[in-house]
């Protein structure tokens, strides 16, 4: 394989099959319980640091809430690390852009963490306008022994001070901060749907609907514009950017999808400006299938390269293509996230469902994938073995260590004990953002304004 | 084939029937696709029967700048003081039913405007 591959944990060689070799347990469930859901409670966005020990997430309200992981407990083996909250702060707030009478939300589209580089941990988090580089650090010391003021923080008066005292460091209950390091403002005309941090650990790229930036992440009153589908006229307008990648190891190559389904793999050595693409991926279509939902179900809401950087996934409203990169005129393998949809496209695109942006993950390995779907479902693909699986984020399997029992929807004649109709799916219930732990097999799963932590099960 | 040979029919005469069998049944599949309509389909056919007007081409771009819009509000204060004062008197036409776009040629109120946004209390995630 190629270099770059992160180093598995040594148990989880054994794990690394995939979704399917073994079974799911609930972990951790967090958020509230109630039916009614605050639209500022809906979370956003959700990602693992590199290391997995941290868990960011974002939210409708502008919020990121950073869980950590507990060191495991020598004298109770059985319970994995659990994550706890380590930090949680406001990161954007609601805007008013009075010039373009535009209302900007404080929504976190997406959250990227940046490699450790020292003892503080950072990430950069964006909304529709503006992206955050935060700083989270810790504090476990503090001074005391001042001499111009005493331990309340009271200065003290100059004239009384008869001696001089070195202050000394003694340790305090740790307190997280987080402070914003960096704000990269005013570089996007229409909405950021994708941040990427490049592998160079130097830049990263802000993509919207029409333009992708460079940036430099010490720079914040420059960047530099590499892709532009702007038509010079709006009404020649026929498809938008709808996410972006840098490559994982080849710091000059990235991707970026498109509302017609195809996605773009660009080299920044190549020009300044990447408007011609250096590879071109599109599957084929079948021209007499064509329908009106075609192009609105061909749309990629997520693109995602593997681990390894020789695939990329992307997800479309139906199904999950994995691509090699090598070969542009179809993908490689494709996956049907739920086929059974496809025969209720008339009233999804009367509730505007079928606009849902579901976002996708390979695991640590790269042997499997998973995304989500509607009735609090979420389904895992096991690449080596075909199989694949359907899992339920719901407050009934919630018990410590319950194994999740896979779902089945029916579709259509003798309904099974146990499955689900198609008409009884909730499709208020979507799982848009799930994200699996870099090297173990710990998933998270948003699931509206709850988010589920689910781990393999312990022999 | 004689109706009284008991014996079993030779190689070349099961061959024949299979060929029948098979040709039968690839006329009548022929007719099943004929006639079923893909699901896709079906379902464009029935949000053209509930939408007769909805444009031929769904991606195309005025689908696409009602997307890049999204959160585009207009406000004239003038408008809407003139507005406030007129209401006292008559009724205004209701506003269409079409809220994302307040434009100018709809008088905004105040039950149109956006509500300002409850102030910022910590996530349920960190309770």
């Amino acid at each position: 394989m190629s270099g770059g591959i992160k180093q598995l944990a040594g148990r989880d060689a054994i794990l690394s099959g995939g979704g399917n070799d073994f079974q799911w347990c609930f972990s951790q469930v967090k958020g509230a319980i109630d039916e009614d859901v605050a639209e500022a409670d809906i979370i956003s966005t959700v990602e693992f640091n590199y290391s997995g020990d941290l868990l960011a997430t974002g939210d409708k309200g502008g919020r990121v809430v950073i869980f950590q992981r507990e060191q495991e407990n020598k004298s109770r083996p059985h319970s994995r690390g659990e994550y706890n909250v380590y930090s949680t702060f406001q990161s954007h707030e609601p805007e008013f852009d009075y010039l373009k009478s535009l209302e900007i939300e404080e929504k976190i589209n997406k959250i990227r963490w940046l490699p450790q580089q020292n003892a503080a941990h950072f990430l950069l988090s964006t909304n529709d306008k503006t992206i955050k580089l935060w700083k989270i650090s810790e504090r476990d010391k503090r001074a005391e022994g001042y001499n111009l003021k005493d331990e309340d923080g009271r200065l003290r008066d100059p004239f009384r001070i008869t001696a001089l005292r070195v202050p000394i460091l003694k340790p305090m209950d740790l307190m997280v901060e987080a402070s914003p390091r960096r704000i990269f403002a005013n570089a996007h005309t229409y909405h950021i749907n994708s941040i990427s941090v490049n592998s160079d650990h130097e830049t990263y790229l802000s993509a919207d609907d029409l333009r992708i930036n460079l940036w430099h992440l010490e720079i914040t009153d420059r960047s530099f514009n590499i892709v532009d589908i702007k038509p010079a006229n709006m009404e020649e307008l026929t498809e938008v950017i709808t996410a972006a990648e840098f490559h994982p190891h080849h710091c000059n190559v990235f991707v970026y999808s498109s509302s017609k389904g195809t996605i773009r793999l660009c080299d920044m050595r190549s020009s300044a400006l990447c408007d011609r693409h250096s590879k071109f991926f599109e599957e084929p279509e079948d021209p007499s299938s064509r329908s009106f939902f075609s192009e609105i179900i061909s749309s990629i809401s997520d693109v995602k390269f593997s681990h390894s950087g020789r695939y990329m996934m992307t997800r479309d409203y139906l199904s999950v293509k994995v691509w090699d990169l090598n070969m542009e005129n179809r993908p490689v393998e494709t996956y049907q996230v739920h086929e059974y949809l496809r025969s209720k496209l008339c009233s999804l695109y009367e509730n505007d469902c079928i606009f849902d942006k579901f976002e996708c993950c390979w695991n640590g390995s790269d042997s499997a994938i998973m995304t989500g779907s509607y009735n609090n479902f979420f389904r895992m693909f096991d690449r080596n073995t075909r199989r694949d699986i359907t899992l339920e984020a719901s407050r009934e399997s919630s018990k410590p260590r319950a194994i999740l029992k896979p779902r089945k929807v029916c579709t259509g004649g003798k309904r099974k004990k146990d499955e689900i109709s198609v008409d009884s799916l909730d499709f208020n219930k979507k799982i848009l953002h799930t994200a699996w732990h870099p090297m173990e097999n710990i998933i998270a799963v948003a699931a509206t304004n709850n988010l589920y932590i689910f781990q393999d099960k312990i022999n | 084939m004689s109706a009284e040979s008991p014996e079993p029919a030779s190689a070349e005469e099961q061959k024949v029937v299979y060929s029948v069998i098979f040709n039968l049944l690839l006329i009548v599949f022929q007719e099943m696709e004929d006639k079923v309509i893909s699901p896709e389909k079906a379902e464009e056919a029935k949000l053209k029967a509930r939408y007769p007007h909805l444009g031929q081409k769904p991606g195309g771009s005025d689908f696409l700048r009602k997307r890049l819009q999204k959160g585009q509000k207009y406000f004239d204060s003038g408008d809407y003081n003139m507005a406030k004062a007129k209401m006292k008197n008559k009724q205004l036409p209701t506003a269409a039913p079409d809220k994302t776009e307040v434009t100018g040629d709809h008088i905004p109120t105040p039950q149109d405007l956006p509500q300002r946004k409850p102030s910022l209390v910590a996530s349920k995630l960190a309770g």
